[in-house]
């Protein structure tokens, strides 16, 4: 499914914190957001979720105005991750993968086959289906994280939006969870903060700088010398890497 | 379709389920044969049956009113109020995200005492206001100052339960300030019992109308069993589940200060049963509300109609307030499931 905003405006009181975004995913597209601290990637990410109404412009998944489609029918389309979900609650891997069907069952309506299959696959998806009985408090941060995938894949979204979803993971586990999304057949935005990483995993890239779009295109139009002075103030080389081909950031100590 | 079956819970549940609603005929059935014209239990059945119309068997029509006009009502009243305090914790823990919340953590206990004192010692509405009556509004005067302070409970978790606490110092306050200034002693000591709960002189016309509520509010609850689960990882999250998260919280709050209100008004706040039931029964069943709402209410009457018992044999010839009967008891209990649940770090 396709993701497109237009203009969207949005803030609390007087401070504007997205001002007049547009953007564009095609279906099965992995689109990066990135920007420097405070440039409103997770405001953004909330607004395309549905999770706060814009002051102004509009989202469509797919063609349909979010705003028209009742949370709960959204939210069978739309899946969002947040960062450093946390609960003090008791509860296994499996009663967590088990809430993504929440909007795909009535008040009282049993466990059926195919709630069972959408969580027995999560689980596979992310390779936690031996720990499904353990007590999500017992994961590693890494851990948690798939598990908050596996319970957006629950859901079974076309649509998946994440924010950070490699915060506090050691390499490793970065690299698994962005090929993971990555290699999903759904439409994803993430909000990410390593450059290369995002340069490595994303088809096309969208660049905030306080609350605007500053750029947007493939990793290799938008990761620029000149822009990563403009926007993250920082001296930085850019060139292709002979290992996989794409733009590979090289950091200046200065 | 396959069930929740293979996690045990619903095995455990069940097994709570049945064990529980055992004990608790029996315990009702004591609760309702002690006292100071003691009554064998055979006789307790018996006239159970005879004032349903099932029987009618032969039995000293003094005996018969005892257990039926005044005993029965007030056990059935005990354990309809250890369900519904039980339910209101266990939903307010929920939506409040805090383990350490329970009924009375909106103010609506603060504000009933407040109501209580406006009639004992004000003598507000002069006698066509009941106490019960006053205790009410001032339950729900509480709630809705703490409604107000966070705006329709929207303001998250943290900031509903420090409104709480305002409300709930400001209505203590008022209620020290209006004894202090304007009670006698006598009053005082009233209004100390009062507020540490009693079952004595509740009647039928009040399980009537406790049944009526917690039957509706546990219906309503159950009904967002589902949605209450959502709210494991916070309310964005709730939300990004496709839960209505304002809604079902100001919704859940006014079933809760509801249900609460109407309990304190009727038998005072009785403390402690709220917060300590929920753990107990998460620890048995876990914690999706589906399975945890049910046990609560079973767990929570037996607690209440356990502890009135208790409450009239601890100290012969003298009722012990029922509050004072919960801590007692729920303490060591409850020590228990926090050393046996403590994380194993």
């Amino acid at each position: 499914m396709s993701v497109v905003a237009e203009n969207l405006v949005w803030g609390v009181k007087r401070k504007t914190i997205v001002s007049d975004v547009s953007l564009s995913a095609a279906p099965g597209e992995t689109l990066g957001l990135i920007g420097p601290n405070g440039s409103g990637k997770s405001s953004l990410l909330r607004l395309l979720a549905g999770l706060k109404r814009p002051h102004a412009g509009r989202v469509e998944i797919n063609g349909q105005d979010i705003a028209r489609v009742p949370r709960r029918a959204l939210s069978r389309q739309v899946a969002f991750v947040q960062q450093n979900a946390a609960t003090d609650t008791n509860v296994s891997v499996r009663d967590v993968v088990r809430l993504g069907r929440t909007p795909h069952r009535s008040a009282l309506s049993g466990w059926s086959a195919a709630d069972e299959a959408a969580v027995v696959t999560a689980l596979e998806r992310v390779d936690m289906t031996d720990r499904r009985a353990q007590a999500w408090q017992t994961l590693s941060g890494g851990e948690r994280q798939r598990v908050h995938i596996a319970r957006a894949l629950a859901q079974s979204p076309q649509v998946m939006f994440l924010d950070e979803p490699t915060n506090h993971l050691d390499i490793h586990h970065q690299i698994e969870i962005l090929r993971l999304i990555r290699d999903l057949s759904l439409t994803s935005v993430v909000a990410l903060h390593d450059l290369n990483l995002a340069a490595m995993f994303c088809d096309r890239i969208v660049v905030l700088l306080s609350g605007s779009v500053f750029a947007s295109g493939t990793p290799r139009s938008v990761l620029t010398e000149g822009l990563l002075r403009q926007v993250f103030r920082i001296e930085a080389g850019v060139s292709e890497s002979p290992y996989h081909g794409r733009p590979h950031i090289h950091l200046m100590a200065g | 379709m396959t069930t929740d079956a293979a996690e045990g819970g619903a095995i455990r549940l069940t097994v709570l389920l049945g064990v529980s609603m055992v004990v608790l005929v029996f315990a009702v059935a004591v609760a309702t044969a002690i006292g100071d014209y003691r009554i064998g239990l055979r006789t307790v059945f018996l006239a159970v049956a005879n004032g349903l119309g099932l029987t009618s068997a032969d039995i000293p029509p003094i005996e018969e009113s005892v257990v039926w006009d005044l005993r029965l009502s007030r056990a059935l009243v005990a354990a309809l109020a250890g369900a519904g305090l039980s339910i209101c914790g266990a939903i307010l823990q929920a939506l409040l995200r805090n383990a350490l919340a329970e009924p009375f953590v909106l103010g609506v206990s603060a504000g009933a005492s407040t109501g209580a004192v406006c009639v004992i010692i004000l003598g507000v509405g002069s006698g066509g206001l009941s106490l019960s009556m006053g205790a009410f509004a001032g339950a729900f005067a509480a709630f809705a100052l703490v409604a107000l302070l966070s705006n329709g409970a929207t303001s998250g978790p943290n900031h509903t339960i420090l409104a709480g606490v305002a409300a709930s110092q400001l209505f203590n306050a008022l209620t020290s300030y209006i004894v202090t200034t304007s009670g006698n002693a006598q009053q005082a000591r009233d209004v100390m019992f009062w507020l540490l709960g009693s079952f004595g002189g509740v009647r039928w016309p009040d399980f009537q109308l406790l049944l009526l509520v917690v039957l509706l509010g546990f219906a309503i609850c159950i009904w967002m069993g589902r949605a209450l689960d959502a709210f494991t990882f916070g309310d964005e999250d709730a939300a990004a589940l496709g839960v209505p998260v304002a809604r079902i919280r100001l919704l859940l709050f006014v079933v809760t200060a509801m249900i609460t209100a109407t309990i304190v008004s009727m038998v005072g706040s009785i403390g402690f049963v709220g917060l300590v039931v929920p753990h107990a029964a998460r620890y048995i069943v876990g914690p999706m509300h589906l399975r945890l709402l049910p046990a609560c209410a079973v767990a929570g009457a037996v607690f209440m109609v356990m502890a009135d018992i208790a409450s009239r044999v601890i100290v012969a010839q003298q009722t012990v307030p029922i509050g004072v009967v919960t801590a007692l008891v729920g303490v060591p209990f409850f020590a228990i499931i926090l050393y046996r649940a403590r994380p194993q770090a």
